[in-house]
């Protein structure tokens, strides 16, 4: 059995960003990764217009 | 004389103090008392700021306290508050190498100079990034009705010191329920104002675009006296937002005349246990509010916050992920880690829909003066427990005890979490404002109060 296909992007984005990750860290990363990949997908594909602005800082 | 102050409010004590029927500094001692004698047990406080306390406790007894609305009030802070002389640790381990603050957040400042007296800090869950009230350095703050039980996070001392009694007022912060969270599991009041209101200067951050201070409490009055006296622009927070202070003490009493007030259906109803359910209702049948309302697509606001919060997190600490790794709490660290990995595109669709969902939101306020939503899933979980079940689901109670507070904080509206007095575990209930209505939110919690339906149980030691 291979390794899960989101490990090698976790391993790959490490390496890029310059972030240590041993081993043991790998399987929660992965499970936290899941998570945020699957709650931003969500948002993501939801139908916005072209011109609808982003909101970096809320003002209320 | 000062026993008679140990459970007492903060508006008791500083008419008390005012009148001169006790002093601040006996109030202080009492205080230094309790938590000398039961902080060992709930781990609420990390520092006890006692040489400090004393000497404001003498400077308030020798000033004229005729217009002191706090007088000898002992306050508590969140250990991300930065306290002049005091590393400001906000939980971790490795903070503690920083140096002392050299001086203070001007929360603290205007509380002392409506004559409170600061006490010490209060633990957190590292960073922030938590809603368990659990810390792997400093041990978990313990939940005051069951000490085996959680607090609640990421403000989790500040729910122990105020729900234990060990002080009548605390501060925390609140980026997605760290104020909201704990004030539900330790049977308190809670309030989170609108974004923008509070300055977050002089305090550690977690997520620039979400982050909240404020207070928590045993009764409404103390919630209104404190953050009437801790409003005010600050230019030193780049999001504080230059207003007029708006006073919400005098408000209180209006009474509910007037106010249309619904209740969340949905998303806030689905997967709520029993016990969130009943304390909705109960507060929703005190104040007639009749109608639910659907507020839009609310998971995906809390899926858009939680990208927002990972992402904002990690950027934060990259550079600690990078060269201190070993030194987080493993839960954190790999969240974050994870967080620094979600792509761009996501991020910036998370803030696309922040817009679009403020403007619904907004509309809703239109036809209502005030939400009713649980302000968690449950009652206070066991401490260690890493999951629970929310509607069928198995699911971290890390990340998941917010799922109803996090819709309402991604667009800064202002909250106050009333507790629900049910037994053997209190349980909170949100209501929700539009945008700068903090006196309205404040002036239902009052009236509910009053009514008897919520108020702050006192944990028997």
């Amino acid at each position: 059995m291979g390794a899960p296909p989101l490990d090698d992007f976790i391993t790959a984005a490490a390496a890029v960003l310059d972030l240590p990750l041993e081993p043991a860290w790998l399987p929660a990363v992965r499970a936290n990764l899941e998570v945020s990949l699957k709650l931003g997908n969500m948002v993501a594909e939801f139908p916005l217009p072209d011109a609808a602005e982003p909101a970096p800082i809320f003002k209320a | 004389m000062a026993d008679d102050f140990d459970w007492a409010n903060s508006a008791d004590i500083a008419k008390a103090v005012g009148s001169g029927k006790t002093s601040a500094s006996s109030v202080t001692e009492a205080a230094l008392a309790r938590i000398a004698k039961l902080n060992p047990t709930l781990n609420a406080f990390t520092t006890v700021t006692a040489a400090r306390a004393r000497a404001q406790a003498k400077k308030i007894d020798a000033a004229d306290k005729s217009k002191l609305t706090l007088a000898g009030v002992p306050f508590a802070v969140k250990n991300l508050f930065d306290i002049a002389g005091v590393t400001t640790v906000a939980g971790s381990k490795i903070n503690r190498a920083h140096p002392p603050a050299k001086k203070d957040s001007p929360l603290i400042a205007r509380l002392e100079a409506a004559g409170a007296v600061l006490v010490g800090a209060l633990n957190m869950g590292e960073y922030a990034y938590d809603f368990t009230g659990e810390n792997v350095h400093d041990g978990p703050s313990r939940n005051p009705h069951d000490i085996t039980r959680m607090s609640g996070g990421s403000s989790g001392g500040s729910g122990t010191a105020v729900g234990g009694g060990l002080v009548p007022l605390a501060l925390g912060s609140d980026t997605n329920g760290s104020i909201r969270v704990p004030s539900s599991l330790c049977g308190i009041f809670g309030l989170k104002p609108t974004y923008g209101r509070m300055t977050r200067a002089n305090s550690f951050p977690f997520v620039a675009s979400l982050d909240h201070l404020g207070p928590f409490a045993r009764s409404v009055r103390d919630l209104a006296l404190s953050y009437d006296a801790m409003q005010g622009f600050d230019a030193d927070d780049a999001a504080c937002v230059d207003r007029p202070v708006e006073l919400a003490t005098p408000l209180l009493e209006r009474g509910l005349d007037g106010l249309r007030i619904a209740t969340a259906g949905g998303y806030f109803k689905k997967g709520a246990s029993p016990e969130a359910l009943s304390a909705l209702d109960t507060v929703a049948k005190a104040l007639n509010a009749r109608n639910d309302i659907e507020i839009p697509e609310a998971a995906r606001a809390r899926a858009a916050a939680y990208i927002i919060t990972t992402t904002e997190g990690a950027a934060l600490h990259l550079e600690r992920l990078r060269k201190q790794g070993n030194d987080f709490d493993p839960a954190v660290r790999d969240r974050l880690i994870a967080g620094a990995m979600v792509p761009s595109t996501l991020v910036v669709k998370a803030q696309n829909f922040r817009r679009w969902y403020r403007e619904r939101m907004l509309e809703l306020f239109k036809d209502c003066d005030a939400i009713l939503a649980p302000a968690t899933p449950t009652t206070a979980p066991k401490l260690g427990q890493v999951n629970f079940v929310l509607d069928g689901v198995e699911l971290p109670v890390r990340a998941n005890m917010g799922v109803y507070t996090q819709p309402i904080s991604f667009i800064g509206l202002p909250v106050v979490a009333v507790p629900v007095p049910l037994k053997p575990l209190p349980i909170g209930v949100q209501i929700i404002c539009a945008p700068w209505r903090e006196d309205i939110a404040l002036r239902i919690a009052y009236a509910l109060e009053q009514m008897g339906v919520c108020v702050a149980p006192q944990p028997k030691f």
